[in-house]
């Protein structure tokens, strides 16, 4: 009886499902699988055309276009996504795995982090416009890996971090059943890392859509591209001042980030809800209908048991007879090799410096780095009186929606969609507002940086204030701890840590957004703010590379330094008093 | 039986691991053991006493810094196919069904998978877990996770069954039906295996299943006694027969390094650079009460106070050590008797209680002493973590240091000895009144 239960999960197809013929469940499936194949071939379409074949046919601001551009926008984000992916299982796991490696690759990435994103593009267009010279696949390639860069890095860095803290008793167990590492990395480590990993992939992604509209229309000194896509129709409809336009650009986003959630994520969430490692009660399994149809689905158990048998095949052991370790190797040889290894790094490094400091210094003089440093102080400023700001409004409402469950189930989900949402499709909004007011650039032009990242420091403070336990919120209650006593002692320090998990990426995000909240223009009119961010972006206009590097070079330097400075102490702070465990 | 060459044998084993200051812990020295097949041998000792480290070397997760396992003539240099190892924690993954953990050890092999199926089929069914194949492991309880360790293990068909304290970390109920259900089928011979070393701190647990019993001691870990266990299976809790064996095994464990090192010295004061044991002044109090109330009246046998308050040795002993070095309680012979200052300590009031533990601790643990000392020494009366930490660590590892000085941290609070506060990492002589 137990055999027939067992059997069902093993069989290549489920059984009673093939007697009855399709269900439901398959034509939804079958239906959903031709889209994708639809939506590909479209999206992909013209991507090997020549350049001169985006000029000929230019973007319209039809809206009937606009399926279409945001398809094209879409299918970039999912290739930055699967070379992220793979970046992700290589990089890591060396990291992970190899002393020597994670020597250099750790600290590289902490700091591949904090570089500007938007400033790579500008660098790595011409490169990639130079693999494929003269087609539009070459500004496709520096499209996508501006919005890679966007995602690669913290997806690397959790999967790191969770191939470092794989429990003890699963590595030996692993060991003990003697698996091959192959398989060991795939049936143990991909799937302890896996909630961890899918969380990152959606923060990123939220975070990678503001780049994947920045990074559409890119106009490198003579070079200009428009590809096709949601952020070249923006530019467009900001050149033809037309508000109509931005509004349905503004539509038809909402719309894409929906279907992307429906389809994509939540589908993973629930799915990876089995790889949950902490077996804590009470939290309900994330459900989805995308995810329930395909595994209710014949069809698809029917298309995916070869390559899942296929898989399985690669578990297997090439050397049987490979069982005896190697012998530990020797001490002196293995110092030796230390050695060696980090002078070569040195060597790498002195290189590097020597490499930057004389193209800097080709076209540099001591005033243009003074100068760059002024503006990055400047919009220093900026975004401490930002975050500051929005400290000040998005804790309390924060704390007060997130202690309230009712109020929890309906802000939380909105505000992690504003979250996701390119807050630069807004941004010409705000900037016909300034122009036609009249308004001064260096302040209002301002608040745009945070547009788009303030709804961090929200969706977090909600999340810490509704994880106060009750308890806790029961005994104030209990001994009439109200008002200023009740935030200060129960209120504040609860949502603490949640806040500087917030605000660390409040701020990540504007640095990046100044590059290009700082300048704006709408139709004929510029506007610009003084700042390091319009620094950056005016040099990319005029193709002046020494100041690109230099102004990217700058920006990075703050952010370390900021990161290094504040943020990590005060998270460190926040982890070892305000833990609610 | 006994002319067969034995299924493992273990030979002058030496583990040892670098401390920072270059040094090294030796953790196991000198260890030998043989395991021949039909029997069941028991590891027996307090934790750190290096037993489940033996277990890991035995596994091929680590090797040895010196001496020789031999699994049936062969070296073991890594996990070799044949040792098969149930973890304390269970070990399941939780993404895998109840079958899929089963079949992990056997899809390793490679194996066809119709085969795959139906040796993790029977072992299923052998241990008892049939209906249970699609579950995840969260939705089940203690005992049925610790049933699919036990079929994964034994699914593979191993020579030999490492058993790392499979029962210590479910309830007693569940435990006992576990370990009868095992030792059944163990005497019937359904077992695929040849042979089993088990690693417990649970002396019944020892007395109740192992045919052979070494009993390990700690600094560094080696074997104090070998004992033969011939009472017939199944035994008996009550018998007096299992009562003296497990008597026995109490007076050898609370041997050393308690009661047998000269008389001049077993009272002496600890060094700084000992390890203090992490005992609450709670834990402290109440052994005390309890020894010192009826029916005990001052002395106790230990495995009897122990099954009262319903410890095991790993609760009770670092108690009971903890007394022995405040000189609250003297340990001799698997007995626990109060001296003078822990008969007046359980009759005081909570200040008096202070007082007297307060004395204790200045006069006879030298790390409390010294850092009373250090502080009053200083003109400002305080002083930085690190100022103490860094003293220990020429002694101890960092893990150890931290543990001995929380320890110290916490009984000084309760004596009123010296005040720490966690903000600032500092140590003063003055409580915040």
């Amino acid at each position: 009886m137990a055999y027939d239960r067992v059997m069902r999960r093993i069989l290549p197809i489920s059984v009673e499902h093939w007697t009855r013929a399709l269900t439901r469940w398959d034509a939804f499936a079958i239906l959903l699988v031709l889209g994708l194949l639809v939506f590909f071939a479209q999206a992909s379409h013209g991507v090997l055309d020549p350049l001169s074949e985006l000029q000929r046919a230019p973007l319209s601001l039809a809206p009937s276009q606009l399926p279409g551009y945001a398809a094209r926008t879409t299918l970039r984000m999912l290739v930055a996504l699967a070379f992220s992916l793979l970046f992700t299982f290589t990089y890591a796991t060396l990291a992970a795995k190899s002393r020597r490696a994670e020597l250099l690759l750790v600290p590289l990435l902490d700091i591949l982090q904090s570089v500007p994103i938007l400033g790579f593009i500008s660098v790595t267009i011409v490169f990639f416009m130079s693999l494929a010279p003269g087609r539009v696949l070459g500004a496709e390639f520096a499209a996508i890996f501006a919005i890679f860069t966007s995602q690669a890095w913290n997806m690397a860095f959790s999967f790191y971090q969770s191939l470092r803290t794989v429990p003890a008793e699963l590595v030996e167990a692993s060991r003990v059943f003697r698996l091959s590492p192959w398989m060991a990395f795939w049936r143990v480590e991909v799937p302890f890392a896996m909630p961890q990993l899918i969380w990152n992939m959606m923060m990123s992604m939220s975070g990678s859509w503001f780049f994947v509209v920045a990074s559409e229309a890119i106009s490198v000194g003579n070079t200009t591209v428009l590809l096709p896509g949601m952020g070249s129709y923006i530019a467009l409809a900001i050149e033809h001042k037309s508000l109509a336009a931005v509004a349905w650009a503004i539509g038809t986003m909402l719309i894409v980030i929906l279907l992307y959630d429906a389809l994509l994520f939540r589908p993973l969430v629930a799915w990876a809800d089995r790889f949950r490692f902490e077996q804590q009660a009470g939290v309900p399994p994330a459900r989805s209908w995308v995810l329930n149809m395909l595994r209710r689905s014949g069809v698809v158990a029917l298309m995916t048991r070869p390559a899942a048998a296929l898989w399985r095949r690669s578990y297997q052991p090439r050397r049987l007879g490979k069982t005896q370790a190697s012998t530990p190797p020797n001490p002196a040889r293995r110092r030796f090799i230390d050695v060696a290894w980090t002078a070569l790094l040195a060597l790498a490094v002195m290189a590097a410096l020597v490499q930057v400091w004389r193209f800097i210094a080709l076209g540099l003089s001591v005033a243009d780095i003074g100068q760059a440093c002024l503006m990055g102080l400047a919009t220093l400023a900026r975004i401490v009186v930002l975050i500051s700001l929005a400290s000040a409004i998005w804790v309390p409402i924060g704390v007060w929606v997130g202690t309230r469950p009712r109020a929890t189930r309906v802000v939380q989900p909105i505000a992690q969609f504003l979250a996701a949402f390119p807050a630069n499709l807004l941004f010409p909004i705000v900037v016909s507002a300034i122009v036609a007011g009249g308004l001064n650039p260096n302040i209002w032009l301002s608040p745009l940086m945070i547009l788009g990242t303030q709804w961090y420091i929200l969706f977090n403070v909600i999340a810490g204030a509704a994880a106060i336990p009750s308890e806790l919120r029961d005994c104030c209650t209990n001994l009439q701890v109200r008002g200023w006593l009740w935030w200060r002692t129960t209120a504040l320090p609860g949502v603490f840590p949640y806040y500087v998990t917030g605000a660390i990426t409040a701020s990540g995000g504007s640095w990046n957004a100044s590059i290009v909240a700082e300048v704006a223009s709408w139709g004929d009119q510029h506007l610009e703010a003084y700042g390091l961010g319009a620094y950056i972006a005016r040099a990319t206009q005029a193709g002046d590379f020494h100041r690109i590097v230099l102004g990217i070079a700058v920006m990075s330097l703050f952010v370390v330094m900021i990161n290094r400075g504040l943020w990590r102490p005060l998270y460190r702070y926040a982890e070892r008093n305000f833990r609610l465990e | 039986m006994d002319t067969a060459a034995p299924l493992l044998e273990v030979h002058s084993i030496r583990k040892a691991f670098p401390k920072p200051d270059g040094s090294q812990l030796l953790v196991l020295d000198d260890l030998n053991l043989e395991l021949a097949e039909g029997q069941i041998v028991g590891l027996l000792g307090r934790s750190g006493s290096g037993k489940s480290t033996l277990l890991r070397l035995i596994a091929g997760l680590a090797r040895p810094t010196a001496g020789t396992i031999t699994y049936l003539g062969r070296p073991v240099l890594a996990p070799a196919p044949g040792i098969a190892m149930v973890f304390q924690s269970f070990a399941l993954f939780p993404w895998m069904t109840v079958l899929e953990n089963v079949q992990l050890g056997l899809e390793a092999l490679g194996l066809p998978q119709a085969e795959i199926r139906r040796r993790a089929l029977a072992a299923i069914d052998l241990i008892g877990l049939d209906g249970y194949e699609s579950a995840y492991p969260r939705e089940l309880s203690g005992g049925m996770r610790q049933r699919v360790g036990f079929a994964r293990a034994l699914v593979v068909h191993p020579n030999i069954l490492l058993m790392d304290e499979p029962f210590s970390a479910l309830d007693v109920l569940t435990a006992e039906t576990l370990r009868t259900d095992f030792l059944d089928l163990w005497g019937e011979g359904k077992l695929p295996i040849k042979g089993v070393i088990l690693v417990t701190h649970n002396i019944e647990e020892a007395v109740l299943m192992c045919d052979r019993i070494l009993v390990f001691s700690t600094n560094p870990g080696h074997i104090i006694s070998e004992i033969k266990v011939d009472l017939p299976q199944p035994r008996n809790r009550l018998d007096p027969k299992f009562r003296d064996l497990v008597e026995r095994i109490y007076v050898a464990m609370t041997a050393r390094p308690l009661a047998s090192v000269p008389a001049a010295e077993k009272f002496r004061t600890i060094g700084i650079d000992a390890m203090l044991p992490r005992v609450s002044a709670n834990l402290i109090s109440g052994l005390i009460e309890a020894v010192a109330g009826v029916p005990y009246n001052g002395r106790a046998d230990l495995p009897v106070i122990a099954s009262a308050l319903q410890m095991e040795v790993d609760d009770l002993f670092p108690v009971a050590e903890t007394l022995q070095m405040l000189r609250l309680a003297d340990i001799e012979g698997g007995d626990i008797a109060l001296t003078d200052v822990g008969k007046q300590f359980a009759e005081a009031d909570m200040d008096g209680r202070k007082q007297l533990f307060q004395r204790q601790l200045i006069a006879h643990v030298s790390l409390a002493a010294h850092i009373r000392r250090v502080l009053q020494d200083r003109a400002s009366h305080t002083a930085p973590k690190s100022r103490f930490l860094d003293e220990l660590e020429d002694h101890m590892d960092t893990e150890s240091a931290q543990s001995t000085l929380r320890a110290v941290i916490g009984w000084a609070r309760f004596a009123e000895a010296f005040a720490y506060d966690d903000q600032s990492e500092t140590f003063s002589l003055e409580n915040p009144a």
